[in-house]
């Protein structure tokens, strides 16, 4: 029988720390391999990214598996940008089968950001719809009322935007979620403790729990980019203030300092309920953050 | 497109086309006159043009106004929309017809020379919940739910100078006080509405045979 070890953590009242892994671009797995046996017993879940930005990748699933099979404990990110329905079901049962437990709903970047900006978006389900049908899969039928033979049962996580400009849309679809049976989220970049606090005064009401995105930058130049080029990021100017203050080769160090400080001051002032951390290609670092963070010791 | 043809007739369209400044008289005009010149500089005149512009060239009773203009010629350069070119083709079978403009969407003017698509003409129409935006033609992923955590000062995250349609819904609901259009769930859209291709049939405008033996 199928079951989430990460659901019983977030049952468990303590401080969650998930991280991410992008699988690679091309069919050699052993970096990935690498940063997976790095990770899995450093943090309570590894999610495996689905094409993040829109670029083309080994598949999430693929991913999931390889974490299953070095004893990790994986998130399947699913997005609605490349499969429609059928697809999205079909990965659902396969993951299930596999014993991949977790997944993180998201409506997935446009085509336009990627590298193949002339595909099909699909976008067939949108996020909201995405969490429903997996609770319609769970009570045993598909989205249109054919039984399945084989009932999966996942734990399921969206994602949410503390951050966003307009904020008030996004907390409309932050309940949409919760409704149709998000139990967990990880945020999109936390880059002022302010706007957590408060998306945590609305958020608290909620049975959810919450994870604050902690993304980890390299470089004032960087956290630019990232502002002007992907999808829901926003490094506040104190962030890029202080990155930019560092002499050359140091700011990939400067980078795990804060993001070190960050998840220190999340989980010492109890925010909310444990941290996602994006490395953003440097996955190897995150265990220099958890130390620097002093919670590596709580998975010691 | 024109290369295998010698006489070919610019086609245009007096309705859609010519307030779009896309196939009107005018465009015709000015096709006509490029073409011509483009002849003349390359030194081998095989070509020869002539224009004409019908009321509208998706209805077949406009069409019958090309009978005896289009006999000697090879064939038929349609500025009409994508249905304009599929019209005249289907009237006339035995004439090449080729496409003069890339029919892009259907869309309003919002400003002199400014274009925006409005409508994808999906049969599965939201705008009565939507406060009279689209967010199937709007939002660049379709989405019914909300916006997706993309936008940034407001604009699309796939092209920075279009406005996030579910920021414009949201704004325009709260002002008419009907938010609780966008907090209600959404279930996926039906794509089968009308199966295409799409075919409406008014009852009350076509007398239906009853006799089915």
């Amino acid at each position: 029988m199928s079951s989430s070890l990460f659901e019983e953590k977030l049952n468990s009242g303590e401080f969650l720390v998930t991280t991410e892994v992008g699988p690679p671009k091309g069919a050699d797995v052993s970096e990935m391999a690498h940063h997976i046996d790095l990770l899995k017993d450093k943090v309570d879940a590894i999610n495996i990214t689905d094409h993040q930005s829109s670029m083309m990748r080994f598949p999430s699933i693929g991913g999931c598996l390889m974490v299953k099979e070095r004893g990790g404990e994986p998130i399947l990110q699913i997005t609605c940008r490349d499969r429609n329905r059928l697809a999205i079901q079909a990965e659902l049962l396969l993951a299930f089968s596999r014993d991949i437990c977790n997944v993180l709903c998201l409506t997935g970047d446009a085509v336009d950001v990627g590298d193949h900006k002339e595909a099909k978006p699909v976008f067939d389900l949108d996020s909201v719809q995405l969490l429903r049908v997996i609770r319609t899969m769970e009570s045993g039928t598909d989205m249109e009322g054919n039984e399945l033979k084989g009932v999966p049962k996942f734990c399921i996580g969206a994602s949410v935007h503390p951050e966003a400009d307009f904020i008030e849309p996004q907390l409309i679809k932050f309940d949409k979620k919760v409704a149709a049976g998000a139990q967990f989220f990880q945020t999109q970049g936390i880059f002022e403790l302010g706007s957590l606090r408060r998306f945590m005064q609305y958020a608290s009401q909620f049975d959810v729990k919450i994870l604050a995105g902690i993304i980890v930058l390299s470089s004032a130049r960087m956290a630019k980019y990232m502002n002007a080029n992907v999808p829901g990021i926003t490094v506040s100017q104190s962030i890029i203030d202080e990155l930019a203050d560092v002499e050359k080769g140091k700011g990939l160090q400067k980078g795990i300092e804060i993001a070190a400080r960050f998840i220190q001051t999340i989980k010492e002032e109890r925010l909310c309920h444990g941290v996602h951390i994006m490395a953003v290609g440097n996955e190897g670092i995150v265990p220099d953050i958890l130390e620097a963070a002093q919670t590596a010791g709580t998975h010691a | 497109m024109i290369e295998p043809y010698g006489k070919v007739l610019i086609l245009g369209c007096g309705t859609c086309m010519t307030v779009c400044d896309a196939g009107g008289e005018r465009e015709i005009s000015f096709l006509h006159s490029a073409l011509d010149l483009a002849q003349a500089r390359s030194g081998n005149g095989v070509h020869s043009f002539s224009e004409y512009t019908i009321k509208r060239q998706c209805d077949l009773e406009f069409l019958e106004m090309l009978l005896g203009r289009i006999e000697d010629v090879d064939a038929v350069l349609s500025l009409g929309c994508g249905i304009g070119v599929q019209a005249v083709a289907e009237r006339f079978p035995d004439l090449p017809v080729l496409p003069g403009v890339n029919t892009s969407f259907m869309g309003m003017t919002k400003e002199w020379g400014v274009w925006d698509e409005r409508c994808a003409a999906c049969g599965d129409c939201r705008l009565a919940e939507t406060a009279g935006i689209c967010p199937i033609t709007r939002c660049t992923k379709g989405i019914l739910n909300g916006p997706c955590a993309g936008a940034k000062n407001g604009k699309c995250e796939a092209n920075k100078d279009m406005d996030c349609a579910w920021i414009l819904i949201y704004q325009r609901l709260e002002r008419l006080q009907q938010l609780e259009n966008m907090r209600r769930y959404y279930p996926p859209r039906n794509f089968r509405t009308i199966p295409r291709p799409r075919r409406i049939v008014s009852k009350a405008t076509v007398e239906v045979g009853v006799n089915n033996e």
